[in-house]
């Protein structure tokens, strides 16, 4: 018996050990290129036209990170990443406050206070999360142009609130049809009008929808390229469009180190905001199975 | 406290009518009770007296002011939901307050009103917990403290037990009639519990198909159901409703049922009224007898045979099970009073049978 039972165990833990080796050199295969712009980021260009591709740098320098925030020409400009990351903050943030609040308003008016047509109503807002960034791109640059908005920052916040309200709907629309109506009618009762109850119940029982929808508006607009690519240009640009710039305008040798940091730099709040509410993310998207 | 006149309401939903013509009147204090299986049109009552529910046709009015067209929170009422329906980020002092919050009701009268809610109902250790982490009776508390801290003139129940297991929904029961008596509030109270309608009801209104049966005091509807429908869905076990032949002697009216033998049964003795005699001798008719209407009997002019099938002691008493009129019929007897398979003489209490029309399945009166 204790033999048989030695045996099974032994062959339990290789059977372990073949799948966490398998685990991890996968995660390491993934996790490559990361490490390729880490370490290349940190090492001298001298180093890395020596051939050193992988391994870790002899000489450990910031200069590449300080010279793509604020020395790296974009275009004829060397003003570093700096001004277009501020761009992109200037862009994300009420854009992301903006979708949330209106998908919040929409998602409470299609679970709470349903009308005729309210279901075709979200059928067609669902339509709206399938329709590619291409296909609206014309007419959306006619309606910016109308508005006197093309070429600018706001222009850019209003598309991509517009763009992102089927999204955010969608979330808290499937989450508010979770919570009872009978909480709806019995603050009307206790005498509540629609924005109180949207106020002092939807919104605080909805707080683990809501980082879903900001962590999922968040990364969607700060990593856009195309509307921010098509709307914009020179000084409006957001930070992924000078990414784009940085890398491709070359003077003299291709500078590797620089064109890693900035790409780092332009994708570390992404990276952030994981980071910091990943867990709630978690807990958003399963909270529709748990009631309170 | 205030009256209720509910005045030819009616309710539909396109074409599919799911209230016709209700109309129910009670004084101030009383305690209606609208019982009904799922789907009658009581929870749609219900709301559309809490103004959560458009009214199609007809009039509801408070205290004789017609509410039709005013808001749930101009109405002056407080309602308790099956689900508690309490907002789960608040705490349950929160909760209470926050009706008289939204009115500017002061800060230290909200919180005296408070107190003395929490206090009526034994709450007042609860206050800072939130929704979540009390028990199912815990929660229904602080609902029905949600509902009573604004002193409404009405207050509407929405199977508010349903939810609570049995031995709680029990204790529940009573301490939802000690409040009515305290308080004296005027309650309309929407449950498809015949028992929860019995025990706390001053008026009941049985309903079915968006229609009201019978609308009574309870033991009114008990012993004299408007028709069978309402004589089957109220008590448990339900009123045996028995085919059989009113006949008219020499010696008074009598019922006679067939037996499983093809032999017959004949009760004499049975109050009706002249008009009832005229009409139905030697007519057909149901004969509505409940469980508790038979006893054990040497034997008699108001006796019938009752070959025993089956035997369910429940501790009180036995319910025995047997055939008459071609139906199965149950009597509540004394504990051991018959053993299955034994023929046994059962008097009927005769002042207590309820006939019915065959064709129209209304009481004969």
């Amino acid at each position: 018996m204790a033999i048989e039972y030695g045996s099974a165990a032994r062959s339990r833990m290789i059977g372990r050990t073949m799948i966490y080796s398998g685990l991890i050199g996968l995660a390491a295969f993934y996790l490559m290129p990361l490490w390729v712009m880490v370490v290349t980021s940190l090492k001298p260009l001298d180093e890395i036209y020596g051939g050193s591709f992988i391994g870790l740098p002899k000489v450990l320098t910031f200069e590449a990170w300080a010279k793509a925030w604020s020395q790296a020409c974009i275009g004829t400009a060397c003003t570093g990443l700096k001004p277009y990351f501020i761009n992109s903050l200037m862009m994300v943030v009420p854009a992301v406050l903006l979708s949330t609040g209106i998908g919040a308003l929409n998602g409470y008016v299609l679970t709470k206070w349903r009308f005729k047509g309210s279901n075709l109503i979200f059928g067609l807002l669902l339509f709206g999360c399938f329709l590619p960034f291409q296909a609206v791109i014309l007419p959306m640059a006619q309606v910016l142009g109308r508005l006197g908005l093309s070429g600018t920052i706001p222009g850019l916040v209003l598309v991509h609130t517009v763009y992102g309200i089927c999204f955010t709907t969608l979330f808290f629309r499937n989450y508010f049809v979770t919570i009872p109506d009978e909480l709806t009618k019995a603050a009307q009762i206790d005498g509540a009008g629609f924005f109180r109850i949207f106020f002092s119940i939807m919104l605080p029982a909805a707080l683990p929808i809501m980082v879903v929808s900001c962590i999922w508006q968040f990364t969607q607009i700060w990593n856009d390229f195309l509307f921010g690519v098509s709307f914009t240009a020179g000084e409006s640009s957001p930070v992924t469009v000078a990414l784009n710039n940085v890398v491709n305008v070359t003077m003299g040798r291709k500078q590797y180190n620089v064109d890693m940091a900035a790409a780092m730099i332009a994708a570390l709040p992404t990276l952030f905001v994981y980071v910091v509410a990943g867990r709630y993310f978690v807990r958003g998207l399963t909270a529709g199975a748990v009631k309170g | 406290m205030a009256t209720l006149e509910i005045d030819r309401v009616r309710k539909a939903y396109g074409t599919m009518e799911v209230l016709k013509e209700v109309s129910i009147s009670i004084g101030s204090g009383d305690f209606l009770v609208l019982l009904g299986p799922s789907g009658c049109g009581k929870s749609t009552l219900l709301n559309m007296i809490a103004g959560l529910e458009t009214i199609t046709g007809g009039e509801i009015r408070i205290d004789g002011d017609t509410v039709n067209d005013l808001s749930p929170k101009d109405r002056d009422i407080a309602m308790v939901f099956q689900s508690y329906a309490l907002y789960p980020t608040m705490t349950v002092r929160q909760n209470i307050e926050f009706g008289m919050k939204i009115r500017g009701v002061p800060t230290a009268e909200r919180e005296r009103a408070t107190r003395d809610a929490a206090e009526l109902l034994q709450m007042s250790h609860l206050l800072d917990r939130k929704p979540s982490q009390l028990s199912g009776g815990q929660r229904q508390r602080v609902a029905m403290g949600r509902a009573l801290v604004r002193h409404p003139k009405l207050f509407l129940f929405d199977e508010p037990l349903s939810n609570l297991d049995a031995k709680l929904r029990v204790d529940m029961r009573t301490e939802i009639k000690r409040l009515h008596q305290r308080l004296g509030t005027t309650i309309v109270y929407v449950t498809h519990d015949q028992i929860e309608a019995m025990t706390l009801a001053t008026r009941v209104a049985v309903m079915k198909d968006g229609i009201v049966q019978h609308l009574d005091e309870p033991q009114a509807v008990y012993d004299r159901p408007a028709n069978v429908y309402v004589a089957r869905f109220v008590g448990s076990p339900a009123m045996n409703i028995i085919p059989g032949r009113l006949e008219d002697g020499p010696s008074g009216p009598a019922l006679v049922m067939d037996q499983p033998n093809g032999g017959e049964s004949r009760i004499s003795g049975v109050v009706v009224s002249d008009d009832a005699r005229q009409r139905y001798a030697g007519q057909p008719v149901l004969v509505g007898i409940r469980p508790e209407g038979f006893s054990v009997s040497a034997g008699g002019p108001d006796c019938v045979e009752a070959m025993i099938e089956v035997v369910e002691p429940t501790g009180p008493d036995t319910l025995a099970n047997f055939t008459l009129g071609g139906t199965d019929v149950i009597a509540r007897l004394a504990p051991l009073a018959v053993r299955a398979g034994q023929t046994a003489k059962l008097a009927v209490e005769t002042a207590k049978v309820v006939l019915f029309d065959p064709k129209t399945e209304l009481r004969i009166d």
